[in-house]
């Protein structure tokens, strides 16, 4: 069986052309870097200003819970059938999707935001005051660059949980290598279907380590304690992967 | 609401298959992630790696993990198996940490005075660290039950019936009835198992409330 899936993934005609691989790995990167960007435009300035102000704070507590209680497949089709009669063409099941892939995307990167400001220690914040930083200030210059390892584990949770859902949106018709499974599994095509199996986790893989590499970059020494001599390196800061209170959930 | 009037013994039936994919994985994922936790905490060398190899398994999308196993344990893609499977995988993704953390969150103290007391290691971990460590081991579950409920849903596409039957079902019917209700039940399912967990962990932990009782 594993010759048959390399066979299958190492044939050439399944590389190219409009339903190849490489043109399904794009589409599935392409959805993916646009659900999880605009849910990281909503959801980072929202949990920084409740991170500071305080206010909403019971809110974003409940909503990451509440949201992981909620199955995406579920969602996907509700969307699909209660707004995609709204659209035609391929926007009808295209809008609902990304739709659904934002909504999820929201909630960890919003929560990751949120408890990083919150969890910056209360000393620091009075220091930058003391200084005399204003409040933007202190949540640009202090706040944000504390915050910013749990924001980068939050994002992590949701390209994970975008990736996933991503897949799982090829039944509704949504194009990315999650068509290799559904529709190996329907013509019962095994070696297309594990071949599809095995590039989504490949790539949810290599997405995830990339995220890390900029999260290494990203976030300030004085956090890591990562320094070219070596003296100030703590077991437990060392970088991580994201936080699994954090994780995805499909 | 006709439609649930009709089928509420499919849905019941569904709702036990669920509990019971979801259920049983935590229950395994739990008794594998407590010795591999300890294994963490003992040998500090073990743990990045232990919990960076972890959470890798965790980045495989559902689906394709699903996919995936019957491959390599050499089950049917039908067997209800490779669900039980793929959920202990993930529920041990989510609680190797915890319990590693739950593990170092006992006070120093308390181990040396067990120690004196004449604790052996074995029975020290059973009778003082593991209970101490209970809260946050019961916190990383509540967050892999309320997962694992929702992800088990996914399995419908590969015709491992359960709750997301309901809307595989519903969705190739243009029929949002049964969609909303598996839903609502995947939702109120994960509330129970939140609730069992909680309510489980206020049995096994007096000390927490002995403080309040006298105060």
């Amino acid at each position: 069986m594993i010759n048959r899936i390399l066979a299958w993934m190492t044939d050439s005609a399944h590389w190219q052309g409009s339903d190849g691989i490489l043109r399904r790995l794009v589409e599935h990167l392409g959805y993916s870097l646009t659900a999880v960007l605009i849910a990281a435009l909503i959801g980072i300035p929202l949990g920084l200003y409740i991170g500071h102000t305080g206010r909403g704070r019971f809110f974003v507590v409940n909503l990451a819970g509440a949201a992981r209680a909620i199955p995406s497949l579920g969602l996907l089709f509700v969307a699909v059938l209660w707004l995609g009669p709204k659209f035609s063409g391929d926007i009808a099941f295209l809008a609902p999707a990304g739709l659904v892939l934002v909504v999820l995307a929201i909630p960890p990167i919003l929560s990751g935001a949120y408890a990083g400001v919150e969890g910056v220690e209360p000393d620091i914040r009075d220091a930058a005051r003391g200084m005399g930083m204003r409040g933007s200030e202190v949540l640009r210059h202090v706040e944000f660059p504390c915050a910013l390892p749990l924001i980068m584990s939050g994002i992590r949770s949701a390209t994970l949980q975008v990736i996933a859902t991503a897949t799982i949106a090829a039944v509704v018709g949504l194009g990315g290598l999650g068509r290799f499974l559904i529709d190996g599994l329907a013509v019962r095509d095994t070696p297309q279907t594990a071949s599809g199996a095995v590039l989504v986790a490949l790539l949810a893989l290599a997405i995830d380590m990339v995220l890390a590499l900029v999260q290494r970059f990203v976030v300030s020494r004085g956090l890591t304690g990562r320094y070219r001599t070596g003296q100030m390196v703590d077991a437990d800061t060392v970088a991580t992967p994201a936080a699994p209170a954090l994780q995805h959930s499909s | 609401m006709t439609w649930l009037h009709d089928h509420l013994g499919d849905v019941l039936n569904l709702t036990v298959r669920h509990i019971y994919l979801a259920g049983v994985p935590l229950i395994l994922g739990l008794l594998i992630a407590l010795p591999l936790g300890w294994l963490a905490r003992r040998f500090r060398g073990l743990y990045p790696i232990l919990i960076i190899g972890t959470s890798l398994l965790y980045t495989i999308p559902s689906l394709a993990l699903f996919i995936m196993l019957p491959f390599l344990l050499g089950t049917r893609i039908l067997d209800p198996t490779n669900v039980i499977v793929a959920m202990t995988i993930y529920t041990v993704a989510l609680l190797v940490r915890t319990v590693a953390d739950g593990l170092g969150s006992v006070p120093e103290a308390v181990n040396q005075s067990a120690t004196a007391m004449g604790y052996r290691r074995g029975r020290r971990f059973m009778s003082v660290e593991l209970p101490l460590a209970v809260p946050v081991i019961s916190a990383g579950l509540r967050v892999a039950a309320v997962s694992n409920v929702s992800i088990v849903s996914v399995a419908a596409l590969i015709g491992v019936e359960q709750l997301g039957s309901l809307f595989t079902d519903g969705f190739n019917r243009s029929f949002m009835e049964p969609i909303i209700v598996g839903v609502i039940a995947c939702v109120l399912l994960a509330l129970l198992f939140d609730a069992v967990i909680l309510g489980v962990t206020y049995l096994v932990t007096p000390w927490l409330r002995a403080g309040k009782a006298a105060s």
